[in-house]
């Protein structure tokens, strides 16, 4: 019935007399890469916090192929096919950057206490295929030789790309990616530019919030700007760089009608 | 160092640790038989101590969970032992020996398994919500409640007076009895250890072990990788509830004799001490704190009786030393270590750095 992989419908979310996102409707199609754009506290997190399940959305719905998503506990949702990563870096340090990985795979398998306890095979064989696998996703991202090297020594920008191999090894339908430009040098924006490319056509749709700009308009098709929780644009990144509205909430009612006059 | 020489090395480490661990056990298997009979008790002692140990740092030192309560589920697992081998006030038709015959203790070490899952999951279910601070206090009330039911119900548990004369273990068919001889129990400790540490070993290798850990550094970002955070941290409860429970009946055994001050909120201090002192999150390191916690103060009392005044004011200046001079514990987890250690060169191998 539906021919989009994401629906979102008039997501709300209150915290006491806030609303930090207001019936905000997005939708997007598998193979995309959307972005999401919009000042700070614009509410962009939180509307990612809403569909991840980390806040229980107030008001509206969230589909994933036509099947509801909002009342899910995250970790449902993350089985259903989203997949994250933060934008404070949030991985486990302790643990090496292949068993970070392994974390996220683990989410497809199903071995239990039993099965490990008696080292069953299914246990055993998905052990296996988490090591195997997981190796792939870190050279996939470009930090496969970091395997064993606890993730806490990785460098700012390859922690970064940490968390997006361990979002892939849930196998996701849709990446959710918060920030992931934040503290990269341009170099590093380059190569994370091609890697999200990459994403997308291995497959899993994106989106992306982001602030830097020429990342914003070097991948994404289509953009989403969100401002005081509500958005306010969608479109071609082009369209939206000439859009009233758009100017004002970045630089001011004043710039606006600068750029109309103009 | 080129890959060839780095597995080599690993290998012939693997080696040595091999023959250590070995070395280890045939020491544990002999040194009863060239010790006194108080020290053989006092062996007994830390075998249970490292068994309850080794539950609680399932709950702590891997998924991260302070519950400074857990005594209680040793306490259960006492009671449960009492109470069904009819040494009780409680008389039903699944009590007594009559019922259970001489395998009663093997059968109800199995049964103190079940029980003691189901009563990990009925406190955890509602307490596992919790996190940090909350979590510790309500543990904590927990493990109380479980000891003032104990300390009340007259007709269940004896009250105040515990319940005594409890039957010691039997192997059917050679008619052993264990007795009041510390040796036999000694070494059903260490057959239950061995099985205990092999069991969390698997586990920790495993997407369990993988997910408590995820736990422990992180529950958002666990939850959104797909770790079903409730549902791992109620199986790490239920699994140190269970360990508890066996420690328990075999304490219960041993002593023939349970009353509730056995399970004071002192005692989950002990075990807490024994798994922070060891290094949280390391199997070898709740052991070594079970030697230190139990054995080291019970040995000196042994030699130096006069020393026993001062016994927690020793513990005191020990446990505030280790924070400060080794706050990893004794045999700190791999992991843990490296989350420790300042700030260093990743390109240094982790040996040059220890």
């Amino acid at each position: 019935m539906s021919d989009y992989l994401l629906e979102a419908s008039k997501v709300t979310k209150v915290f006491g007399g806030l609303t930090a996102v207001r019936e905000v409707d997005l939708t997007i199609r598998a193979g995309e890469i959307r972005g999401l754009i919009g000042p700070n506290g614009a509410g962009k997190t939180t509307f990612f916090n809403c569909i991840t399940g980390v806040y229980k959305p107030d008001g509206g719905q969230v589909r994933l192929e036509g099947s509801r998503l909002n009342g899910l506990k995250p970790h449902r949702i993350t089985k259903a096919g989203v997949a994250r990563t933060f934008q404070q870096i949030r991985l486990f340090a302790e643990m090496t950057s292949l068993e970070n990985v392994q974390v996220g795979m683990d989410a497809k398998h199903r071995a239990g206490a039993i099965s490990a306890i008696f080292n069953l095979p299914r246990h055993r064989r998905e052990n296996e295929e988490g090591s195997v696998e997981g190796l792939r996703f870190l050279r996939f991202v470009g930090i496969e030789r970091y395997a064993n090297e606890p993730s806490r020594n990785l460098s700012y920008g390859d922690q970064r790309r940490l968390e997006i191999a361990r979002a892939l090894g849930t196998r996701p339908k849709l990446l959710l990616l918060d920030e992931p430009a934040a503290g990269m040098n341009p170099r590093e924006k380059e190569g994370l530019m091609d890697l999200i490319r990459k994403i997308r056509d291995s497959g899993v749709t994106v989106l992306l919030i982001e602030h830097d700009m020429k990342v914003v308009m070097g991948v994404c098709e289509r953009v989403a700007v969100l401002d005081h929780g509500e958005k306010i644009a969608e479109g071609a990144p082009e369209e939206l760089q000439r859009d009233p509205r758009v100017i004002e909430a970045y630089l001011g009612r004043g710039a606006a009608e600068d750029a109309a006059g103009a | 160092m080129n890959s060839g020489n780095g597995t080599n090395n690993n290998r012939s480490r693997r080696l040595a640790v091999n023959a250590a661990v070995a070395l280890l056990a045939l020491f544990l298997l002999i040194i009863p038989n060239f010790v006194s009979l108080a020290a053989r008790e006092i062996l007994v002692l830390i075998a249970t101590f490292a068994l309850l140990a080794l539950g609680l740092n399932i709950v702590v030192g891997f998924a991260g969970l302070l519950d400074l309560g857990y005594i209680a589920f040793y306490a259960t697992g006492a009671y449960t032992w009492g109470i069904l081998s009819g040494a009780g006030p409680i008389r039903l038709p699944f009590t007594g020996t009559e019922f259970w015959g001489e395998w009663g203790f093997w059968i109800i070490l199995l049964v103190v398994l079940g029980i003691n899952m189901c009563i990990g999951v009925m406190l955890g279910s509602p307490t596992l919500r919790l996190r940090g601070d909350y979590l510790a206090i309500v543990t904590l009330g927990f493990g109380e409640i479980v000891r003032i039911v104990a300390n009340n119900l007259d007709n269940v548990t004896g009250a105040a007076l515990g319940i005594s004369r409890i039957p010691h273990p039997k192997i059917p068919f050679i008619g052993y009895d264990f007795g009041l001889n510390p040796l036999p129990y000694y070494y059903l400790l260490l057959l239950l250890l061995a099985l205990g540490i092999t069991v969390i070993r698997r586990l920790d290798h495993s997407r369990i072990g993988r997910a408590w850990i995820a736990i422990r550094e992180d529950e958002v970002a666990a939850g959104a990788m797909g770790v079903s955070t409730f549902k791992m941290k109620l199986l790490a409860f239920a699994i140190g509830a269970t360990t508890a429970g066996v420690a328990g009946v075999v304490f219960a055994s041993k002593s023939n004799f349970v009353s509730p001050a056995s399970f004071d909120v002192f005692a989950s201090f002990l075990v807490l001490c024994a798994v922070v002192l060891g290094g949280m999150g390391s199997i070898p390191g709740s052991l070594a704190g079970a030697v230190v916690i139990v054995g080291v103060p019970s040995f000196l009392q042994l030699r130096f009786p006069q020393l026993d005044e001062y016994r927690y004011w020793m513990f005191g200046i020990i446990l505030v030393s280790m924070m400060i001079f080794r706050p990893q514990g004794l045999i700190p987890s791999k992991r843990r270590e490296a989350e420790l250690m300042l700030e260093g060169d990743p390109d240094i191998p982790s040996e040059a750095t220890t």
